[in-house]
């Protein structure tokens, strides 16, 4: 067990680094920050003293090098566009993506879940063909448009949502939060839909496939030829039996929402690190980008980590092959 | 008794509350990008300096019209005997939000600190040899030689009390390039109608009206508290303003002009923008180099279609690379020829090229109102005179630094003139290419005779022999065609139809000018 959690570490390290280099490449050809830095009264001798300050014109690999020897420190250096140093601006905005992704998470996974057991178990009832057929649009429309939608049905014409930003917020520590406030609540509402329709149908239709599958099963019959209730039947035995792809897919949704919420961010102005990417990538920011694409890769490095485990939880079967194999090598 | 007293003091309390209540008149204000610092010298941007301007004044302004008006200062002469120095007066009673009295020391100190290393703002200071302290409310400048202009350069020259910088060591502004932050970043100490009241970088500022404003007899002052959002995407900013989230949005998407204005309730108020777009073209290689071909692409644009179809008629074509409200603008030079292809094609013939020519036109993405869309339709307008234009839009990062490296033949560019002075224009964009003039002229223009008539203006006293000067040069680049003119951009603000306010054509809006119907 500890060994393989090692394994996976090292491997993970790895990735990173290459995450990092890889970022590095791209930003050759994002453009110059330079003429955003100086604004344009700016004379030629100036540009080319900034840009041998900033280190632009050392070589890729130099570049590079010092990039991952501040950042094994956590040292991002500081903002271009307003100088702030890049580990307090991603600190500040952290708690606004990651309550936004929670929350949309939850409503995809809880919803999900709930959607794909009634469409199995009413199979062809009316109202679970209206929920599949319905879900398609949830997978085919791209997440601007779901969200420009949603502001124009709910803040404009009935006007009973706000189009825009995270409403009042509550200091925690470092830690803002605007779960405790009535119009932070009503903030995230569109947000974390918008965030999570993807996902929840996807989640929906994995589900409804899943214990499709498994009521088909012999124990499934056995179960109900027992006399056991429906609802043990369902929840208890076939649901249990349907988890382990639905927590595969989930744990790595759960990555791809806070990547995801790049777009969303934009539309509804949330005051997350997507939102600050977002900036940074119109302003050649490099120190932001680089350090936000970090965090991004380190977060699904540590969500992949996490899914491996509680493989390893849920299904002893491949705790125990685990196990044989590491005997076998 | 006791009770008596009681009530009396919680009906003056609620009175005053009451009273207080029908004054108060909140803005919430939104636009694309938020104020990048509150060091009101670090940074030279326009929503950084739109922020300042409700916090610290300048010594003079540019009110809502463009036109400048006493600040700070409230008289201003070049000396008679000394035509390089400038006197200045300034606003007695006036206080700092934190109570200090504004006098000469601060001029000074503010002056000193925005030709400092690491302020933004030194390059409008580069001919000022030193400010001097007169008395306690007067300042002379003094410049390396004359500057007419000087007075125009210092409308967005922010002032600071020395007192309160030395106290809170903001003797300098941050250097942004180097990476520096320092207490003035987040705080602010100004003279101007608002305070801040807090802060939330690219989320939310909050300002209240300043009690103790120098301009409460002289400027409407309506407004008491200012809720300044930055909303990035334009459909959302739009969505915003329909459903009554904020009162006052920057920058309205042209597309969402009518709908708004359709709109019971809400208004759009428009004005021309200080920022001319236009073509540039190799002037010195290629087949652009020869002045037929640039005459016949000139004529075959046709502007008012780029108006009607491209900008739904929210631009102002023209015929110089030079916004209306510059010195130097004549009616004469802004009249543009109506498209000629017949007379296009002989041009092309007598060149040479009746057969056309292949370019690539470099334009930007993300820069200027429907920036690529202008190139599209100028792609095929070139088309019909044979050209074949190929077109290749960027973002700006990528669009200014390529263009700006001398490899372009034909290029997008949008100029605004903050000094609102031709030879704004003539030192970037005419001036030959040199180390420190003609930074953003890479067409290859160069004309030695210009170039000596551009660098007198600088020193000419003589307004009436200066606007000859720069009237000669106009002449002199139009006869070249040297750069091939589009139109003004036009600013946009949609507002709550009881909002009374003038669109600014900086972008800048001053909210003491406000009122309420």
């Amino acid at each position: 067990m500890f060994l393989i959690i090692l394994r996976r570490l090292g491997q993970s390290v790895f990735v990173l680094f290459l995450v990092a280099f890889i970022s590095f490449m791209i930003f050759r050809y994002v453009g110059n920050p330079v003429d955003n830095l100086l604004g344009q009264e700016a004379t030629v001798e100036q540009r080319d003293a900034l840009i041998e300050a900033l280190g632009l014109n050392d070589p890729l690999h130099e570049q590079y090098l010092d990039f991952v020897t501040r950042a094994v420190q956590f040292d991002f250096g500081n903002s271009y566009r307003g100088a702030l140093p890049v580990a307090d601006m991603i600190l500040e905005r952290l708690p606004a993506t990651l309550e936004l992704a929670i929350v949309s998470a939850l409503f995809a996974m809880i919803l999900g879940t709930l959607l794909g057991i009634y469409t199995a178990i009413r199979r062809n009832g009316l109202l679970a063909n209206f929920i599949m057929s319905s879900s398609l649009i949830g997978v085919s429309l791209p997440t601007f448009l779901i969200g420009v939608l949603l502001i124009w049905l709910f803040a404009v014409e009935l006007g009973w949502l706000p189009s825009f930003g995270r409403g009042e917020t509550v200091q925690l520590g470092f830690w803002s939060t605007s779960l405790l406030t009535v119009s932070g609540l009503k903030s995230l509402v569109l947000p974390a839909i918008t965030l999570g329709l993807y996902q929840m149908t996807l989640i929906m239709r994995l589900v409804r496939a899943e214990m499709l599958e498994v009521l088909r099963q012999d124990f499934i019959r056995f179960a109900r030829a027992r006399g056991l209730s429906e609802r043990v039947v369902y929840f208890s035995h076939a649901l249990k039996n349907t988890l382990v792809p639905v927590i595969t897919v989930a744990g790595l949704q759960l990555g791809s929402i806070v990547a995801f919420a790049i777009i969303t961010e934009t539309v509804f102005q949330w005051p997350g690190v997507g939102l600050m990417f977002i900036n940074a990538v119109f302003f050649v920011d490099i120190p932001v980008m680089s350090a936000y694409l970090l965090l991004v890769g380190t977060l699904f490095v540590v969500i992949n980590l996490i899914v491996d485990l509680l493989y390893l939880a849920i299904d002893p079967r491949i705790r125990d092959g685990q196990l044989r194999r590491k005997v076998d090598d | 008794m006791k009770s008596l007293t009681t009530r009396l003091v919680v009906g003056m309390v609620i009175g005053l509350f009451v009273s207080s209540m029908a004054f108060a008149e909140t803005i919430r204000w939104a636009r694309a990008g938020d104020s990048l610092t509150m060091d009101p010298h670090a940074q030279n941007e326009g929503p950084t300096h739109a922020l300042a301007h409700q916090i610290y004044d300048s010594l003079l302004q540019r009110d809502m019209s463009g036109a400048i008006i006493p600040s700070l200062a409230t008289e201003w002469v070049a000396l008679p005997d000394n035509p390089n120095v400038w006197r200045l007066k300034l606003r007695k009673g006036v206080t700092y939000h934190d109570g200090a009295a504004f006098d000469s020391e601060d001029v000074v100190f503010s002056l000193n600190r925005a030709m400092a290393d690491g302020s933004d703002m030194k390059e409008l200071l580069s001919s000022v040899k030193e400010v001097r302290a007169v008395d306690s409310h007067t300042v002379d400048i003094e410049t390396n030689g004359p500057n007419p202009l000087l007075v125009n350069n210092l409308t967005n020259m922010f002032m600071m009390d020395k007192d309160w910088a030395e106290a809170n060591n903001v003797m300098t502004p941050h250097n942004v390039a180097k990476g520096e932050t320092n207490f003035a970043t987040m705080n602010t100490n100004g003279t101007g109608a608002f305070k801040l009241v807090s802060r939330t970088i690219d989320e939310k500022t909050v300002l209240t009206a300043n009690l103790n404003y120098w301009g409460k007899s002289i400027y409407p002052n309506q407004v008491t508290e200012i809720i300044y959002t930055p909303i990035q995407s334009a459909a959302t900013r739009v969505a915003a303003l329909l459903s009554g989230e904020v009162d006052i949005i920057q920058d309205v998407p042209v597309q969402d002009l009518g709908r708004v204005n359709s709109t019971a309730g809400l208004k759009v108020n428009t004005a021309a923008q200080n920022r001319v777009i236009f073509f540039g073209v190799d002037n010195a290689n290629g087949p652009t180099a020869d002045l037929r071909v640039r005459q016949a692409m000139n004529i075959a644009i046709n502007r008012e279609a780029i108006k009607k179809v491209v900008m739904r008629d929210q631009s102002d074509p023209t015929g110089v690379i030079m916004p209306p409200f510059v010195n130097g603008w004549t009616p004469q030079l802004n009249s543009y020829p109506a498209p000629d292809i017949a007379a296009a094609k002989a041009l092309m013939a007598d060149a040479g090229y009746a057969n056309g020519f292949e370019i690539t036109l470099n334009c930007p993405n993300d820069r200027y109102i429907n920036d690529e869309a202008i190139c599209q339709a100028a792609v095929g307008m070139m088309g019909q005179i044979g050209i074949k234009v190929t077109l290749d839009a960027k973002p700006k990062a990528q669009h200014f630094p390529f263009i700006k490296g001398g490899d372009s033949d034909f290029y997008m560019l949008g100029w605004g003139v903050p000094t609102f002075d031709s030879h704004y224009i003539y030192n970037f964009l005419v001036h030959t290419k040199t180390g420190d003039r003609g930074s953003w002229n890479p067409t290859g223009y160069s004309d030695p005779a210009v170039d000596a008539m551009i660098v007198s203006l600088e020193s000419e006293t003589d307004l009436a022999v200066r606007n000859a000067t720069i009237a000669k040069i106009w002449a002199a680049i139009q006869a070249q065609q040297m750069y091939l003119p589009i139109h003004n951009q036009v600013l946009n603000w949609g507002m709550k139809d009881k909002i009374d306010f003038a669109v600014q054509p900086e972008d800048q809006p001053h909210f003491q000018f406000l009122t309420f119907k």
